[in-house]
């Protein structure tokens, strides 16, 4: 019995030698997804992001129809490569309305015609507010909402080519 | 010599190339008049990691997110909100991870019961040696 104490350190030791070298060797994901997928939208009602595009406000997203809203900035780079990706989706059908974060309108319409501009309605977040109540820590990220205006998807950075089949999945879904 | 100009340059300059140009939210980088409230505030900030640099809290941080937070949570607090109350309304939408707060959930009972259980083990090892100390 004695003996078998003696290895307890060693055993202990090794057991902690293991746990770190799987944290170590452990790809890091350092994506927070939003608590909310699966909730109703939070209530917001936003000033007009675009001098052409109408205001957003939360109500007006539970149409009975699912759509795509895309949290963006016009400083954020990453958005502008998801630019066509989103026109495609928007000549796929698929409403697209959009948040602007940290942004000024001059700003965001002249990304808009540099970039192209799928959306039907953009809503200015000046201050980040709507997007910490959407639980969204960053741009681009685009949220599935379905047609009751709950949560169904969030996608986290920009949508590349490959992912546009599966965000029109997860909008047939939402149905 | 360019170089290093160009280096004691790179030293000076402020990292905001990937941030906006907006200036920071209204009450980022100000106190609240009310010495109480602000000392309310700044224990919250201190214990709510940033969402963009996630080994700071947003006390510390310079990102533009972590200073809307810190108008935000200023903001709330001179309403009247409750610093807890907001810890709660953050987690609800980042999850646990957002505070450094150590909760009391059941997946850390093991983590609170360690000092405990460490240190029962080691009296019972020292009353051990006592003991065989004393028989000789």
């Amino acid at each position: 019995m004695r003996k078998l104490w003696i290895w307890l350190p060693l055993a202990l030791f090794l057991a902690f030698i293991g746990l770190f070298a799987s944290g170590l060797f452990q790809p890091d994901d350092r994506i927070i997804h939003s608590r909310l997928v699966g909730q109703p939208l939070p209530a917001f009602t936003l000033p007009a992001g675009a001098s052409d595009r109408p205001a957003l406000a939360s109500a007006s997203l539970a149409n009975g129809k699912p759509r795509l809203l895309n949290i963006f900035a016009s400083w954020c780079v990453p958005c502008a490569a998801e630019a066509p990706q989103l026109m495609a989706l928007k000549q796929a059908g698929v409403e697209i309305d959009a948040i602007a974060i940290r942004d000024a309108r001059p700003d965001v319409d002249g990304f808009l015609k540099r970039y192209g501009n799928p959306y039907a309605r953009i809503g200015l977040d000046a201050r980040s507010a709507v997007q910490m109540a959407l639980g969204s820590s960053g741009v681009p990220e685009t949220f599935v909402i379905d047609g009751q205006g709950r949560i169904a998807y969030q996608h986290i950075g920009d949508i590349r080519a490959d992912d546009v089949p599966m965000i029109l999945d997860r909008l047939r879904d939402a149905q | 010599m360019r170089v290093l100009l160009a280096f004691l340059l790179a030293l000076v300059a402020v990292p905001a190339s990937a941030q906006t140009a907006l200036p920071p939210a209204p009450w980022a980088d100000r106190q609240i008049p009310d010495a109480a409230q602000e000392r309310k505030a700044k224990a919250l900030m201190e214990t709510i990691r940033c969402l963009t640099c996630q080994s700071q809290s947003i006390a510390d941080s310079g990102a533009s997110m972590a200073g809307d937070m810190r108008s935000q949570i200023r903001e709330r607090i001179m309403a009247g909100e409750q610093p807890e109350a907001i810890r709660s309304w953050l987690i609800s939408r980042y999850g646990d991870w957002v505070s450094y707060e150590p909760t009391a959930a059941p997946i850390l009972w093991p983590l609170w019961a360690a000092p405990l259980l460490l240190l029962g083990l080691g009296l019972l090892l020292l009353r051990g040696r006592i003991k065989r100390r004393k028989t000789p």
